[in-house]
């Protein structure tokens, strides 16, 4: 941009013509375009607009958020925040974007790891590895996911209850309840061990900015490991060890008709994850196999000829320059990720696209629902689309 | 080389006779080595990979095949469920085929959707032909697509009248693709245009909607289309569910559509333009003429990947209740002599959308080697 500005040649302003009030003026053709096009889209608008006010007036809808303070009385199986359906719509429509964001969070996560690593066996020159990643891959990507999502839940329906639940190993069930895994009694110790890893994290990065810094300065590498190892594993581990060391697992075992104790995933949850990991990890295997392939072979062989470590040639060297082709279209990836989340209505998981609409079949406030609807998932696809721009305006090539 | 060997032949030394490589670099094992077996680490995850495909390939067959059930007299499923688990009950697809595929549609007029399948995947080939790459392709496409719905709803030539809420099935699911695909492009290209006009209120109009489109999930444009609609209508105007989706998935499309186009006016040079604008012409002829061909031949590849996205997409009516094939399998199995024969009727459908999609995702890698030919050394 700076360069046409500084172009001598533009810098001479174009000579200045009164504008004529004639077709064959081209600012003229302009104005009177743009006032057709918003002429007819604010006359489409103002048409609907006035219709739906009528609409609601002749059936009685009251308009507005009024109802968000209301007894909810819908009940909720899953909420990472307490509830009952006594509490009002807004901490109903509260727990489902809770929900939503629990299984797009640990989905893209999820997804990001398994896709990289189906998109780097793509390119093994294992020929059996590198066929099933292929054949992977392009069957995934030709199935629905709604149908993938309907497939895993009627997997999942479809096993055997608690009584005869799938063992594979000591202390995991898998039933037709969902899935048991062992965990731990929670206490505050824990709490604050993890609240101790996120700040050692923290420092950690602050750290490994610090002796970059002064690396560029002298040239004198520095070791950022011990550090990190100090910060990340010892920190933690001595909180939890001073606070007493609390550790009591929590196994889940079959009581009557159901399991008691242990972490439990349900069956939705578990069938919405797995859906969206493996129909999303397609993708994100082609994006990863994309961006490798994007880095000239030559730059692998430079590195080599400098004598940097395996290790320090895809550090340094590989990554850096396939991030730039992988980012852009890993951001729609996740975006895309997000918003298939929605499908949970279709098997019962209930994220915020299905406590809207029940809330809006409840109170007929259907304006009101769809909007909270189209704002939530408005304000989620701005967030990430803003902090992965910011991450792909650092990783990008900085030119002269 | 030549020397050393000139210098051999020179002092006397017998030719030796050429030999073939060693036996384990060249054929099956050389290949084997080569491809499966050439570290040990590489060697460990072909026999772990070869056990798991063959210990899956075998339950699989044993479950899908040998223990199956084909069919079973007058919905008798006792058969299939005291298999559960260990056989599959394909006799679900037998007894339900011609539900899952036409919906409700009167059953002695199944032949009518059959048709209509059939020209849309007709029309779908003669499309992807580009000898047919012509003007007169869009009147083959309002011939057909005439021609289906005189099909589809009948009432005159002595077929009897088939009201829309009875369809389903294998046709609304290629209806809401084709008349999808055919009112969002053009559509579509008018947004791209829009976005590069130098227009501002335009601009930021066309802006607004592809960015608002693509930034909420398609359920819930659905969702609007069912329950909104009818309020933005006059009082006694009404459109019919099908058609109210078919909107939300026209403008759906429609943006994501127009971002490929915006890619593909992007890419091109900017001396295309200005060379258009020396030569005097309309901004209309220059994008008729100029622009626009050069454009969308750049971005052919993307759009049929948008398309067969597009194409999977429309199973998303199942959620506001639209008979669309998928649908019309879940439908299938409420009935309770069929419940919990879902994986069954989700196989068989998705192979069903895997054939379209395959064939379009392979049609567009191999237009994609095609219209690359010149770039290739």
């Amino acid at each position: 941009m700076s360069q046409t500005t500084n172009d001598p040649r533009l810098l001479r302003a174009p000579p200045k013509r009164p504008i004529r009030l004639s077709w064959s003026d081209e600012r003229v053709r302009g104005i009177v375009w743009q006032l057709l096009v918003v002429g007819i889209v604010g006359g489409i608008v103002w048409w609907l607009w006035s219709n739906t006010v009528h609409n609601l007036e002749v059936r009685r809808i009251a308009t507005g958020f009024g109802f968000l303070g209301r007894e909810a009385g819908l009940p909720i199986a899953e909420h990472l925040i307490d509830y009952n359906p006594t509490d009002t719509y807004f901490r109903a429509l509260l727990v489902g974007l809770l929900n939503t964001l629990k299984v797009a969070v640990v989905g893209i996560v999820l997804a990001t790891v398994l896709g990289t690593a189906i998109g780097i066996a793509r390119l093994s020159r294992n020929w059996l590895l590198s066929k099933i990643a292929g054949v992977y891959v392009e069957v995934i990507r030709d199935l629905p996911l709604l149908l993938q999502l309907l497939f895993w839940y009627a997997v999942l329906q479809g096993l055997p209850g608690p009584r005869q639940a799938l063992n594979p190993v000591d202390g995991v069930f898998l039933s037709n309840r969902g899935l048991k895994l062992p965990w731990i009694v929670w206490e505050s110790a824990h709490s604050w061990a993890l609240l101790a890893f996120v700040a050692g994290a923290a420092a950690t990065w602050l750290y490994r900015r610090t002796a970059r810094a002064k690396q560029m300065q002298d040239g004198q590498p520095r070791r950022v490991w011990p550090v990190a190892l100090g910060l990340l594993l010892v920190l933690p581990v001595a909180v939890w060890w001073v606070l007493g060391a609390p550790w009591t697992p929590d196994m889940p075992a079959l009581r009557g008709f159901n399991f008691q104790g242990g972490l439990n995933i349900s069956p939705e949850y578990f069938a919405l994850l797995l859906g969206l990991v493996l129909y999303t990890a397609g993708f994100i295997a082609e994006i990863v196999r994309a961006g490798i392939l994007a880095v000239p072979h030559g730059q692998w062989e430079a590195a080599q000829a400098l004598g940097l470590k395996p290790t320090q040639v895809l550090n340094q060297i590989v990554l850096p320059q396939a991030l730039r082709v992988i980012v852009p279209p890993m951001t729609s990836q996740f975006l895309n990720l997000t918003k298939n989340s929605s499908l949970a209505v279709a098997i019962g998981y209930q994220d915020i696209v299905s406590i809207a609409n029940t809330t809006l079949n409840q109170t007929g406030q259907a304006i009101e629902g769809i909007a909270i609807i189209m704002l939530v998932y408005l304000t989620i696809s701005l967030s990430i689309s803003l902090f992965m721009n910011w991450y792909n305006a650092r990783i990008a090539l900085v030119e002269r | 080389m030549s020397d050393i060997t000139l210098n051999t032949a020179a002092a006397g030394v017998p030719e030796a006779a050429p030999r073939s490589a060693p036996l384990t670099q060249i054929g099956l094992v050389g290949w084997l080595r080569a491809n499966l077996f050439s570290s040990w680490l590489s060697s460990a995850v072909s026999l772990l990979l070869l056990y798991l495909i063959i210990r899956w390939a075998a339950g699989f067959i044993e479950w899908g095949i040998v223990n199956a059930i084909w069919s079973v007299p007058n919905n008798q499923t006792q058969a299939c469920r005291d298999l559960k688990g260990t056989g599959a009950c394909w006799a679900v697809i037998t007894e339900k085929h011609r539900f899952m595929l036409f919906g409700t549609y009167p059953y002695e007029e199944h032949w009518r959707p059959f048709l209509v399948c059939l020209l849309f995947i007709g029309l779908y080939v003669v499309s992807a032909m580009r000898r047919f790459w012509r003007w007169e392709l869009a009147l083959i496409w309002v011939a057909v697509l005439t021609l289906i719905g005189v099909l589809m709803w009948g009432g005159i030539l002595g077929l009897s009248y088939v009201p829309q809420e009875r369809w389903g099935g294998l046709p609304i699911t290629l209806i809401l693709a084709t008349f999808g695909l055919a009112f969002a492009f053009p559509l579509a290209i008018l947004v791209a245009l829009g976005r590069r006009s130098s227009l501002p209120a335009i601009k930021v109009l066309c802006i607004m909607y592809v960015e608002l489109i693509r930034g909420v999930p398609l359920i819930s444009l659905l969702f609007m289309a069912s329950v909104m609609f009818p309020l933005f209508l006059p009082e006694g105007m009404n459109i019919d569910k099908l058609l109210r989706a078919q909107i939300a998935i026209i403008l759906f499309a429609a943006a994501y559509l127009a971002e490929v186009v915006r890619g593909g006016l992007q890419a091109l040079p900017k001396g295309q333009y200005e060379a258009a604008d020396a030569l005097g012409l309309s901004y209309w002829q220059k994008t008729g003429f100029i622009i626009l061909p050069q454009a969308l031949r750049l971005v052919i590849p993307p759009l049929v990947n948008t398309f067969i996205g597009f194409f999977k997409d429309t199973s998303l009516v199942l959620i506001i209740g639209i008979f669309d094939l998928l649908t019309a399998g879940k439908t299938a199995i409420i009935e309770p002599a069929w419940q919990g024969f879902g994986v069954e009727v989700y196989i068989t459908i998705g192979a069903i959308y895997f054939v379209f999609c395959f064939a379009m995702s392979k049609y567009s890698q191999g237009l994609e080697a095609e219209l690359n030919r010149h770039r290739r050394r």
